[in-house]
């Protein structure tokens, strides 16, 4: 049984003005423990049907497939005839697998890539823009527009943009770095980067918001105390703000991470993983054997490894989301 | 905004009306203007060249300022592309999936918040976990699954496989609210005879309506952008939301810049809107589970 049972319950949704409780009132208690009274009731039968439709909706679309593709990734399936277990042949067969290791190579680039850019634009945004001030409203809102933006729709955005006579070509020719225009998205060497910058363009504004959060959380007068003491701006930053994000930091590396390995629909509008598949992920790659080439065991396959990779930093996620369950 | 029209030059001057701490440095305008003008620069070219002519496009390339005006390309991406029926689509769907969701998620929300369910925070938690898988492990099964059923190809499936994916990540964050609701207020329902039904209706789904709020916004644009369930379960054309409808037309008119640039848009304007409108809600909405 939980033990988090606090009369004084904070709500997670930030900023919508939630009525708080005023004390402890109600008399409240949790089952067998000391305190008085009961704030958790008995359960009536319609709240156990409450609370077990929709489990049972998440259990059957999500439980029962995931434990499905584990068992489909021992197999041989082309999703006509019956699926024909092949043991661990399948993991055997991604290893050897070219293409694949392209896909996980690409996918350890696209983590670190997507990770430090957004990260660093999105926390030096949100210090930028943290005061209120002339502009700051709007820029944030420029900011986090692309947000609202899907990742397929962005994904054409730019295709228009990496055009051979499209805006980013031409405005390097514009500035004097006419050596460095190309065709963006068929050249093997930057398609990968091309496509990087798009998913970031779309990514700095939530880092911003969840960096924004975080500053208004911190303690203003301990920074205060510290420039009275002579620190510099950096120095402030680095040694009085940044511990006091270790939160915010935890929630954004495994948001981060978790959303790399998911990425998908920007790489399918950008290049499908092309040209001959240096912009394939592991997702597009899955895709690609499970619903182009009818390879379903081995896409499978594939599925359990993009799991194995993020199932650590889920499993970050969900101990932090725990913890403050706790506390509050 | 008349904040649109701040420039370098003007930013040094005003301020006093806040009473800063530190003088606000002009440096901040001078890389923000810059800046953001950068970022927007995508959708203004894409703006750009969805009203131009294919002609002018063909003749003076890609990245040339205008020099015609026309709704040829919004008219081509509509007539020819299907565009309509792919919005009508999005728009059913991403309304059933964000009301069945908010529906079954505040039940389980109300329930786990409120009631002695035995190991309620491993249910919670494990709901969330669901949420977070990566949705590849998913994908071959749900196909299999919705063929099985007979409901492969139909619009149902992909709400019923939204509602179910979402569903984790919206009870934790109901919960987290509910949870707060006054004790009082329960109490006085209770001695004036509700039950849990009737205490849900009354009390619980009105005040939580900021938090519902904020998780329809987020679910709108999160269900309304997906492609990827999308692909999964649908296969004809007819039934395609507006995404992959998007990604079809990429192919039939693949050097028509000018309607690609005009149907991003026609798909970009329902989510921007919704933004624009609940902003506060959404940025509310993404900040729900990064509690520091």
């Amino acid at each position: 049984m939980s033990s988090d049972v606090s009369a004084a319950a904070r709500p997670a949704g930030r900023g919508t003005g939630a009525p708080r409780t005023a004390g402890r009132g109600g008399g409240t208690a949790r089952p067998g423990g000391p305190s008085l009274g009961a704030r958790l009731r008995r359960v009536p039968l319609l709240v156990w049907v409450f609370l077990l439709v929709p489990v049972a909706v998440e259990l059957f679309w999500v439980f029962w497939p995931a434990a499905n593709s584990f068992s489909l990734s021992l197999t041989r399936w082309d999703g006509i005839s019956p699926a024909e277990p092949v043991g661990l042949a399948n993991f055997a067969d991604l290893a050897q697998d070219p293409i694949f290791r392209t896909a996980l190579t690409n996918n350890a680039l696209w983590v670190l890539g997507f990770g430090v850019l957004s990260v660093v634009g999105g926390l030096a945004l949100a210090v930028a823009l943290n005061r209120p001030g002339r502009g700051v409203g709007f820029y944030r809102s420029a900011i986090y527009l692309p947000m609202v933006v899907s990742m397929a729709v962005t994904g054409l955005f730019w295709r228009v943009m990496y055009q051979p006579g499209g805006p980013v070509n031409a405005g390097l020719e514009a500035v004097g770095l006419g050596s460095l225009t190309r065709q963006w998205l068929a050249d093997p060497d930057v398609a990968l980067a091309a496509i990087l910058v798009a998913a970031v363009w779309r990514q700095v504004g939530y880092i911003m918001v969840l960096y924004l959060a975080g500053l208004k959380g911190c303690d203003a007068t301990l920074e205060e105390a510290a420039a009275v003491d002579g620190a510099s701006a950096w120095q402030r930053f680095w040694h009085i703000v940044m511990p006091q994000l270790r939160g915010v930091n935890t929630v954004v590396f495994a948001v981060t991470v978790i959303d790399s390995l998911r990425t998908f629909d920007i790489v399918w509008a950008m290049t499908r993983g092309g040209p001959y598949n240096t912009t394939q992920l592991l997702s597009t790659y899955m895709f690609q054997q499970a619903f182009t080439s009818g390879n379903l065991g081995y896409a499978s396959a594939i599925a359990v490894v993009i799991f194995v990779l993020a199932i650590g930093f889920i499993i970050t996620y969900l101990a932090r989301q725990a913890r403050a369950e706790e506390q509050s | 905004m008349s904040a649109t029209t701040l420039t370098p030059g003007t930013a040094a001057t005003p301020q006093q009306w806040r009473k800063p701490r530190r003088a606000r440095s002009p440096w901040l305008h001078v890389v923000m203007v810059p800046l953001t003008l950068l970022w927007l620069s995508p959708v203004v070219y894409v703006a750009l060249i969805a009203f131009r002519s294919f002609d002018d496009i063909a003749a003076r390339g890609l990245a040339a300022l205008p020099a015609s005006f026309t709704l040829d390309g919004f008219a081509t991406a509509f007539s020819g592309g299907g565009l309509v029926r792919a919005l009508g689509n999005s728009i059913a769907v991403t309304a059933a999936a964000v009301l069945a969701s908010l529906a079954l998620s505040s039940w389980a929300a109300y329930a786990l918040s409120r009631f002695a369910i035995p190991g309620r925070k491993t249910i919670l938690l494990a709901m969330l976990a669901g949420n977070l898988l990566p949705p590849q492990i998913l994908l071959v099964p749900v196909a299999r699954i919705s063929e099985s059923l007979g409901i492969a190809d139909t619009l149902f499936a992909l709400v019923a496989v939204q509602v179910g994916f979402g569903i984790g990540f919206y009870t934790f964050v109901l919960h987290g609210f509910m949870r707060g609701l006054p004790e009082e207020l329960f109490e006085a329902a209770r001695l004036d005879g509700a039950g849990a039904g009737r205490i849900y209706w009354r009390i619980v789904l009105p005040l939580s309506r900021p938090a519902m709020a904020a998780l329809a916004a987020l679910a709108t644009t999160w269900i309304f952008n997906d492609l990827i369930w999308a692909l999964t379960v649908l296969r004809s054309e007819s039934k395609f939301p507006i995404t992959a409808a998007l990604l079809n037309l990429m192919g039939g008119y693949s050097s028509a810049w000018n309607v690609i640039a005009a149907a991003s848009l026609v798909a970009a304007v329902p989510t921007a809107i919704v933004f624009f409108l609940f902003q506060k809600q959404f940025v509310s909405g993404l900040l729900v589970g990064s509690n520091k």
